[in-house]
């Protein structure tokens, strides 16, 4: 939350441009370092264009354990400023351990809720809706605090995974930014004095049958809000219920009527499919497709090399660097409006007509050449050969062309019903959001609209800007929003009604599969806000009635049994979390004969396409500390969002990361600072969403460039045309590619390959399983001089699997949350001071244009022979009887010899007083099993000791042993692909022991006879012979 | 030539000397002991509480049960504070107009939680479990002190942590038969009162704490004494 923003510019700026160095890459070659990639042998990974440039700024920010400045304070204070307050600290430092304990009080409830056992936590079942889609979660609530989000195991849809969004959902609960007062123009109002106003509104209306009267939400997945609308519908028949979102599912939906002639959703079943061909379907992210975290764990199902289970392989063409294209065996870097889909629709047979000029891209345009005169057809051979367990997947991006000849492909290769399934569609009323919002900005223009209620959403901020929402929405008559914060919206609004959080309310949703969730309040809300059931309640008979009564109502009218037995139903899908086999219902469609719509080529030459931030996601997330700090899977780009850029074009353009450019799209200009992606299509450029906020709170407001302002109605995921020039000043971007990096040279200057992810083709693996062991030697375990430890009871380890992790982030926020990590800012990270005690590293390999990407989350190794431990003064780093390296916080004094000493840099520094311990809504939010950290204390990963004490002490009050997986992590316990497995390795049975003792097993650093205890399963690729062949 | 210095400075210099290796010693002694005492470390100090309950009234006097108030000492880290709905259990028909007991009733018509100050305090960094503590035969009185006999709570021992890892390193010199636990008045044995327990007659307590050490499977000192027993 603490951003410490410089006040002062000199000592800043001197830090920026020594920064600068290192981080803008502004000198980078990248003509020489093709050359050097070309010339290296064998495999080389690299984590950034900068390491590969072996740029002199790189070398010095890597030796030093911190980068130059890293010490310095943020504000203008000069080395002797330090010295003054360091002799006067150090003077006080003796007395510090004498203070005498403070005393505190003890304060007990008046009459103690029946279910709470005060320090122990309650978990209820419930779900965070995204886009109106229920990400199935389980919240652990202490003393009626939400402070954890898990997954929900029995769910479908999350198998007990939980994304990054759902888990900083917690910190969205508390954020203090929140809106906390209705308000009219600016002053304070009470809800009754809304309510009078909408029912005056509303005898007005009632001549014209509500003529006048529109709403306007998000995406709708809840019955009881579509019940609740359509009941306000029908009592004013002629008032209109508008959707809109940015990131919306219209290609999806149109697709699938030029397809079947009806909108049906379509649900994949990764875990059948033996090929699979991903046209910018992102399945692994959690700003990509609905359920994302089951088919995650449905596609690693298939890579963890067990016996009997065959590896799959996986294509992805794509513009952007995406998850998961980086998982992807083959990736073809594309313009976004690619044809494959075209090519392959018309050689398996599929024909289809345009609708006007039949001129464009007829089937038989593509019976002969192919454009990638490999990889096409390669993929097309390899679909072919595997009719019935093939799958070809499109994201929601994509043309709805390509999702209509997607639908005909699997029809044609026969995976319909088996690796895809159709479905009713999850969305209450799916219609074309654009269009509808549009129809509501013309309503509007024409003066139609008197009464317009805006619940959810921001539009003002997110519409696309041809449509002019934000200055049209005053003609108006009487404006209302909801929303959780005051936003750009609400500024534009008359009336302001501050929502309640999902975590605060009754309500429902359906999970991507169409399975229902009640969502269940964990606490009362904090800031006094309306749930849309509420808010909506104001427009019908019945204004007073709370969302439980809404919401309970409404299922109860629904509910088929006997009504005796309506609680006992209730509360069980209240205790399980979803309402069994309420999943939507198959359809049996066929494939029409395809009308495919008149293309839109809007010119030639470069094109940008727009992509959801895989952090905040539109926008709405801007505000949350947790997601801001997230470096991003690929970028590791924090607090901003740049302009994606291919190294092919910056080279071409000579731009270079940091510079700051113009864009020019049908029209539109924005200003935004560009990123080098490796591996990013050549002709295209990424603009990410979700910034530029001129409201968003203090964390969201007045970072990067606003993506909304060259969107446009016609073209809202890709223009063509599109000019770039660089102007102004370059722009400092805080990325975290380049720190903590694992050297590959040594401190007397030789340069060993450390090889710290490990890799092999499929065939390889076969002819020899263990060639991740054989790649670096180990030292013999008797290489020390220090008597070997003794595990009577447990000895805990863990396992991370190379081939199954897709680099979600999830690990990152669930240690977050569980471990009580601050965030530090922007500036603050620059200096790589970031706290994330687990990282997610993503190495490349391969030549800048198309690098195949591996991820590597690094935790604490838990050395058997940790270098921290040795070097502690003051033992505050100690090997525990279990085998962990503790970390004592009382006992730190800060010196950071721990720091310097570990080889893998998995230590944190707290330079600053980063924890909030001020800020009352946010002392809720802190797990109290966790120490809050203070200033000049070292931290990092304890395998979650606090999960482990809980459970020790419960299995030794029943006199037994802790059972396998009885203790999860919280990175292992939200891991979507079950990548991360802890355990004891004492026991031989364990999971994690089994994994340890398998042949992909290798130790990161282990030549350095630090004997991690965290170890890592090799990554294995199953490539395609003959693309392979073909180089 | 003539001396510079007088010959009493040799005497001056040694007394100087050696008087400030003793006066540091001192000095060191001084702090260990200040920083063991009561004034530093709240032992033996009452503190001001909106009611003057007295423990050695209703625990030692009426007999309650630790566990009546303090129910999750048993499942939870933390042995619980009673809420007042549990005081107006009986105070709703007994002393119902006392004065001094009107913070109570104050409380439980408004809702407005009492403010107790904290007596058995551990620093923010100590997690202590009261539940493995009882499960493993540890006394409420070993830690708390004669509480029955208290007339005003206060603490009993240091709660230091050399105070804790006395008993982390010796668990046999201190746990008892956990029917025991809650027995405020229990004596370890000795030849005049010999404790029946599992069959056998014990007659002194690291026998007999041995014993229970193994039967209750209570971990060794070398895992007790792991910095994350209690800091994490």
């Amino acid at each position: 939350m603490t951003e410490h923003e410089s006040a002062k510019p000199g000592c800043k700026e001197k830090a920026a441009k020594l920064f600068s160095i290192a981080r803008s890459g502004a000198k980078l070659d990248l003509a020489a370092i093709r050359e050097k990639l070309s010339k290296a042998t064998g495999p080389t990974y690299w984590r950034s264009l900068e390491e590969l440039a072996e740029e002199p700024g790189f070398d010095e920010v890597m030796h030093r354990e911190f980068p130059r400045l890293a010490s310095e304070w943020p504000e203008g204070c000069s080395r002797r400023d330090f010295l003054r307050l360091a002799g006067a600290s150090l003077a006080l430092a003796g007395l510090a351990g004498c203070t005498k304990q403070p005393l505190e009080p003890i304060v007990p409830y008046v009459v103690q809720p029946e279910r709470i056992v005060l320090g122990r936590p309650l978990y209820f079942a419930t779900a965070f809706p995204v886009s109106g889609i229920a990400r199935p979660i389980i919240v652990k609530s202490m003393e009626g605090r939400p402070i954890k989000v898990e997954g929900n195991p029995q769910h479908g849809a999350s198998l007990g995974a939980a994304d990054a969004h759902s888990q900083a959902s917690v910190l969205g609960l508390y954020d203090p930014d929140r809106s906390q007062t209705i308000s009219y123009n600016g002053s304070v109002r009470p809800w009754e004095m809304l309510q009078a106003t909408i029912r005056a509104a509303l005898a007005q209306q009632q001549a014209s049958g509500g003529a006048g009267l529109r709403f306007l939400t998000e995406t709708v997945t809840s019955p009881t809000l579509a019940s609740q609308i359509a009941a306000v519908l029908k009592q004013f028949p002629n008032a209109k219920w508008h959707q809109y979102e940015p990131v919306n599912r219209d290609n999806v939906k149109t697709g699938a009527q030029i397809a079947f002639g009806q909108v049906v959703d379509t649900i994949y079943h990764l875990d059948k499919a033996d090929v699979i061909l991903s046209l910018e379907a992102d399945f692994f992210s959690p700003a990509g497709l609905p359920g994302f975290a089951r088919y995650a764990r449905d596609f690693t199902s298939r890579r963890k090399m067990q016996p009997g289970v065959a590896m799959n392989r996986l294509y992805v063409v794509e513009t952007a660097p995406s998850l998961t294209g980086a998982k992807a065996d083959h990736r073809l870097p594309e313009i976004s409006r690619t044809s494959i889909a075209h090519f392959i629709a018309a050689q398996l047979g599929v024909s289809w007509e345009r609708a006007s000029d039949g001129s464009v891209a007829r089937a038989s345009d593509f019976l002969q050449a192919s454009e990638q005169p490999t990889f096409w057809p390669a993929v097309l051979e390899d679909l072919k050969q595997h009719r019935g367990a093939s799958l070809v997947a499109v994201g929601d991006q994509q043309d709805a062309e390509v999702h209509a000849l997607a639908h005909a492909i699997n029809q044609a290769l026969g995976n319909v019903g088996q690796t895809v399934t159709y479905v009713d569609p999850v969305e209450a009323n799916p219609v074309d959001q654009t269009a509808s919002l549009k129809d509501l900005v013309t309503d509007i223009d024409a003066g139609k609209v008197q009464v317009l209620a805006i619940i959810g959403g921001n539009p003002a901020y997110n519409a696309p800007v041809d449509i002019g929402f934000a200055d049209k929405l005053s003609k108006a008559g009487l404006t209302i929003h909801l929303g959780m914060y005051d936003d750009e919206t609400s500024a534009l609004c008359q009336w302001h009604v501050p929502e309640a959080h999902p975590l605060e309310t009754w309500s429902d949703a359906r999970a991507y599969d169409g399975t229902i969730s009640i969502i269940q309040p964990l606490i009362a809300p904090l800031f006094h806000g309306r749930s849309a059931h509420e808010f909506m309640a104001a427009f019908s008979q019945q204004p007073e009635q709370s969302s439980y009564d809404i919401v309970r109502g409404y299922w109860r009218s629904q509910f088929k049994g006997k009504p005796e037995d309506f609680e006992t139903t209730w509360r069980k899908w209240l205790h399980d979390g979803f309402v069994a086999d309420s999943g939507s219902k198959p359809r049996a469609v066929t494939v029409h004969p395809l009308k495919l719509p008149k293309p839109e080529r809007g010119g030639h030459g470069t094109e940008i396409v727009f992509r959801p931030d895989p952090s905040v996601y539109d926008g709405r997330w801007a505000n949350n500390g947790w997601l801001q700090e997230l470096p991003k899977p690929l970028t590791k780009l924090t607090w901003d969002n740049a302009v994606l850029v291919s190294p092919g074009l910056a080279q071409d353009l000579r731009l270079a990361t940091g510079n700051v450019v113009e864009i020019e799209s049908r029209g539109h200009k924005l200003r935004g600072p560009v990123l080098v992606a490796p591996g990013h299509a050549v002709n295209s450029i990424t603009l990410g969403m979700g910034y530029g906020r001129t409201r968003g709170g203090s964390n969201g407001s007045k970072r990067g460039y606003d993506a909304f302002q060259v969107r446009t109605s016609d073209a809202p995921w890709s223009a063509s045309g599109v000019k770039i020039t660089r102007v102004g000043k370059d722009y400092q971007l805080a990325r975290t590619q380049n720190h903590q990096i694992i050297a590959n040279e040594t401190a007397i200057g030789e340069t060993i390959k450390r090889a710290p992810v490990r890799e092999a083709t499929l065939a390889e693996f076969i002819a020899n399983p263990r060639f991740a062991q054989e790649m670096k030697e180990e030292p013999a375990r008797d290489e020390t001089l220090y008597p070997p430890y003794e595990y009577k009871e447990y000895k805990w380890g863990m396992s991370i699997d190379l081939n199954s992790c897709v680099g979600c982030n999830a690990c990152l926020v669930a240690c977050q949350a569980e471990n009580n990590i601050p965030v530090v800012g922007k500036d603050q990270v620059r200096r790589e001071r970031h706290m994330n005690w687990i990282r997610l590293d993503a190495y490349n390999e391969g030549d800048l244009a198309n690098p195949r990407t591996i991820f590597q989350p690094v935790p604490c190794m838990q050395c058997e022979n940790a270098p921290c431990e040795l070097v502690c003064p003051v033992g505050a780093t100690v090997h525990s009887s279990e085998g962990l390296n503790d970390m004592v916080y009382n006992r730190c004094v800060g010196t950071r010899y721990c720091s310097n000493n570990c080889p893998y840099k998995v230590r944190r520094f707290n330079f600053l007083l980063f924890s909030d311990w001020d800020t009352p809504s946010l002392k809720l939010l802190h797990n109290p099993d966790v120490t809050v950290r203070s200033r000049g204390v070292m931290e990092k990963c304890t395998y979650c000791i606090q999960r482990i004490t809980r459970a020790r002490i419960d299995s030794e009050k029943e006199q037994r042993k802790i059972r396998d997986q009885e203790v999860q992590t919280a990175c292992q316990q939200a891991c979507p692909a079950e990548a991360i497995v802890f355990g004891d390795l004492n026991d031989k049975n364990s999971k994690v022991a089994r994994l340890q003792a398998g042949p992909r097993n290798y130790g990161l650093l282990a030549e350095l006879n630090t004997r991690p205890r965290t170890t890592y399963l090799a990554a294995v690729r199953n490539p395609n012979p003959e693309l392979e062949k073909k180089g | 030539m003539s001396q510079i210095f007088h010959r009493s400075t040799n005497t001056i210099s040694r007394v100087t000397i050696y008087g400030f290796v003793f006066l540091l010693a001192a000095l060191g002694w001084a702090l260990a002991t200040w920083q063991r005492s009561g004034w530093f470390n709240r032992m033996g100090e009452a503190q001001d509480q909106p009611v003057p309950f007295s423990h050695a009234h209703h625990a030692g006097g009426l007999g309650i049960d630790c566990r009546y108030c303090h129910t999750s000492v048993e499942t939870s880290s933390f042995a619980g504070i009673p809420p007042t709905k549990t005081c107006m259990n009986c105070h709703s028909e007994l002393w119902t107009n006392a004065p001094m007991l009107e913070p109570v009733r104050h409380s439980y018509r408004t809702g407005q939680s009492l403010k107790w100050t904290r007596v058995n305090d551990l620093p923010d960094f100590v997690y202590f479990s009261h539940d493995i503590h009882i499960s493993k035969g540890v006394g409420c009185d070993e830690c708390h002190g004669p509480v029955d006999r208290m007339p005003l709570m206060f603490q009993a021992k240091s709660l230091q942590m050399e105070w804790c890892l006395d008993c982390h390193r010796e668990p046999e010199k201190y746990v008892r038969p956990k029917g025991e636990v809650f027995n405020m008045r229990w004596q370890r044995p000795d030849s005049d009162h010999p404790v029946k327990f599992a069959g056998a007659t014990y007659t002194d307590q690291p026998t007999m704490g041995y014993a229970l050490v193994k039967q209750y499977e209570i971990r060794s000192p070398r895992d007790l004494t792991s910095c994350n027993t209690c800091h994490r």
